[in-house]
């Protein structure tokens, strides 16, 4: 155990892999992702300097609107870095916001009651995914297929009908603005950044993050290691149904209501925003300040729509679509390197 | 002997189960619906509980024997319902624009237009799967992102109506007093039963999905086969497609097949074809897809509120997959059962013991069948 959790700079490690490292190997497809929002960013600024863009709230928007979709990427990285896959993400959303509205408004019990308990529920469900894709080893796709199916019948069997929110503390939460200066942040911003935070400190800082990386890595290998993989995939998957229990909660707070139909196909925005964001799909490589780009991408494709005005929903869709087949693609270029 | 022998190969057929709990899904309607089995002739049409889940089963079975051969490559196709979406919405936006909507031809070329698009789907994502070597659920993640908001883009955002009576018949018409769609998911299943277990096209598939480095070495070209399998599935959900629309006259490409990827792997994974790859069986998957169409049907006749079909689904799930899977076998079920189907040996071994003798005596008799 003491040996995985050794430092990359370990003294035996040959100048040649240094070079290799130096050279940007595993960094290269943040560094694509960060230069693309770059120039995208650009490009905008240029195109709609008339209408504002260059306001810093602007920027600041991209945190507002998109956080949710953050700390669910964020959830989704542990996943797949741990080479698994979680595409319940959305219906647990859905069914938090479900949850949330129902208990607030309908039970009428305090929302800072509520938050501990939808959080319980989602990290439960995501701990009874991963007992079960470790312990019976039945492929991680199809038992959060389930975890999909189920949240999101639980969500109808709350209500068939959307609950809209008129609770004084929750549009008090929802609107709170945190003033920085050049512009302001929600609270579900503030927290999607702690989040990114704790992430990014436990994935590199901790042993546990460590061990995500080795399983991900070659199952094999971590496993003669000693690496107890199992407790580690079940911690990674109720890690993500944490994630989405909170993001599920921020979406709440951002749209103000529970609905049945909330975040369907979220975890397909999720993943991609993990993939842009240069995480590679086998597990074992990738970092999760490059999903905090993968995420300003597709808020930032969002955000160009809006100021282009004529443009309709759908471009998104194909946008992402094409994106996701572009770095998929560079992966794949990028891995078949690292082969020879 | 040879009624135990016979009993084995009942009992071992692998078309028992999806069998007996579709036969277990049916007989549960009896009691709600005294009726349930009774089929009438109205109009030269035939009604019945039975026809109409064949009838609204029908996209789903196509969808999932496309699937099961993609799943028995050991890759997965989460892009039918997208390409179901666009293929309809292809086929209706060429309709709506004639000035005929009934005019035969039209319609012939506007289903080519839609099955031709679905094909390019298949082969892209054929060649993204075996040329490119990415994983399957990935590179058929971007034809399932992207393919909606291309359906969106074709119908232009709108949910498009035609009139024609020619397209009306594939998805909703009837025909020698069954409806058509029927005899259309027979064709296909038939062609392909006979591809792939009266040619040696199924072996190769399975020797693909079993091992794909192997088969390329003893000369199968396995890439080929995967593409083929890949263009084969998305014509299958391009048909279904059509029939989808052509059902409600209508092509809306945001919900037009919605998660019927989910439904058709739940279908292959229900009808036996492990998710792993190597085997497959299309009457397993026919089965399985009248398994979940049976269950839809028996949730809204029983009474119970629509809404909790989800749940059932997820708990149909859990439970096939459990009762798949070797290990849960052994855990659950003991040493005997979980060394009959090739565990690992890894069963407690609390539960070992007590069991060896009947592991011991299963194992020389399975030699033997």
């Amino acid at each position: 155990m003491s040996t995985t959790t050794q430092s990359p700079s370990a003294p035996n490690s040959r100048t040649t892999s240094k070079a290799v490292r130096l050279l940007g190997d595993r960094r290269m497809p943040v560094l694509a992702t960060a230069l693309l929002f770059l120039v995208m960013y650009i490009a905008s600024l240029s195109r709609y300097q008339n209408y504002g863009f260059a306001e810093p709230q602007v920027f600041m928007n991209l945190f507002i609107d998109n956080g949710y979709l953050l700390v669910a990427a964020v959830g989704v990285t542990f996943v797949i870095l741990s080479g698994g896959i979680d595409l319940s993400v959305g219906s647990v959303i859905g069914f938090t916001t479900m949850f949330t509205a129902w208990l607030v408004e309908r039970q009428g019990l305090p929302l800072l009651a509520v938050i501990p308990m939808a959080l319980a529920v989602g990290a439960l469900g995501g701990f009874l995914m991963g007992y079960v894709i470790h312990n019976f080893e039945i492929q991680p796709f199809i038992v959060t297929l389930a975890g999909l199916f189920l949240f999101r019948g639980l969500c109808l069997v709350i209500s068939k009908e959307s609950i809209s929110i008129g609770d004084s503390s929750v549009t008090g939460m929802a609107q709170a603005q945190v003033s920085l200066g050049m512009g302001f942040l929600s609270i579900g911003a503030i927290v999607a950044l702690a989040v990114l935070a704790v992430a990014f400190y436990v994935l590199h800082y901790t042993r546990f993050g460590r061990r995500v990386y080795a399983t991900g890595g070659n199952e094999q290998s971590a496993m003669l290691m000693g690496l107890p993989q199992g407790g580690t995939k079940i911690a990674v998957y109720t890690t993500s149904g944490f994630c989405s229990a909170l993001a599920g909660l921020l979406f709440t707070l951002y749209i103000q209501s529970g609905d049945p139909l909330h975040a369907t196909g979220m975890e397909l925005d999720a993943i991609a925003a993990v993939v842009i964001g240069g995480t590679l799909l086998t597990g074992g490589s990738g970092y999760v300040l490059g999903t905090v780009f993968g995420v300003l991408v597709l808020g930032l494709i969002k955000t160009i729509i809006q100021f282009e005005g004529t443009l309709s929903s759908w471009w998104t869709k194909i946008a992402t679509g094409v994106l996701l087949c572009a770095f998929i693609l560079i992966q794949r270029a990028m891995t078949a390197r690292n082969k020879t | 002997m040879t009624t135990s022998s016979r009993w084995r190969a009942l009992t071992h057929h692998h078309l028992l189960w999806p069998v007996a709990v579709l036969v277990i899904l049916l007989l549960v309607n009896v009691p709600f619906t005294p009726d349930f089995f009774s089929v009438r002739m109205t109009d030269g049409h035939l009604y019945g509980s039975l026809v109409s889940i064949v009838l609204f089963g029908s996209p789903l079975i196509l969808v999932a024997v496309g699937m099961t051969l993609v799943i028995a490559t050991g890759g997965i196709d989460l892009s039918v319902g997208a390409v179901a979406a666009i293929t309809g919405a292809l086929a209706c936006s060429y309709i709506s624009d004639q000035a005929d909507q009934s005019a035969l031809s039209g319609v012939l070329l506007a289903m080519g237009l839609g099955l031709l698009a679905a094909v390019v789907c298949g082969l892209w994502n054929g060649f993204l799967v075996a040329r490119m070597g990415i994983q399957p659920i990935i590179a058929t993640l971007i034809i399932m992102v992207a393919g909606r908001g291309v359906a969106q883009l074709i119908t232009n955002g709108q949910i498009i109506t035609i009139n024609s009576e020619p397209y009306k018949l594939i998805g909703g018409g009837y025909w020698l007093a069954l409806p058509f769609s029927i005899f259309v998911v027979a064709v296909v299943v038939a062609v392909t039963v006979a591809l792939t277990r009266r040619t040696a096209l199924g072996l190769l598939v399975e020797s693909v999905g079993s091992n794909a480095e192997a088969s390329r070495l003893v000369g199968i070209r396995s890439l080929r086969i995967k593409i083929m399998v890949y263009a084969f599935c998305a014509l299958c959900a391009g048909i279904a497609g059509l029939m989808i629309s052509s059902n409600t006259s209508a092509a809306d490409g945001n919900n037009a097949g919605l998660w019927i990827e989910l439904d058709a792997i739940l279908a292959v994974v229900i009808g036996g074809t492990s998710l792993l790859g190597g085997r497959f069986s299309i009457g397993g998957t026919v089965v399985g897809a009248l398994v979940i169409q049976t269950l839809t049907t028996t949730i809204y006749t029983i009474g119970v509120p629509t809404q909790t079909n989800l749940v059932f689904k997820a708990a149909v799930v859990i439970v096939v997959c459990l009762l798949q899977s070797p290990k849960f076998r052994a855990k659950v079920f003991g040493a005997k059962f979980g060394a009959r189907s090739g565990a690992k040996g890894n069963a407690k071994p609390a539960a070992a013991p007590a069991d060896t003798a009947a592991a011991t005596e299963a194992a020389p008799k399975m030699e033997v069948s």
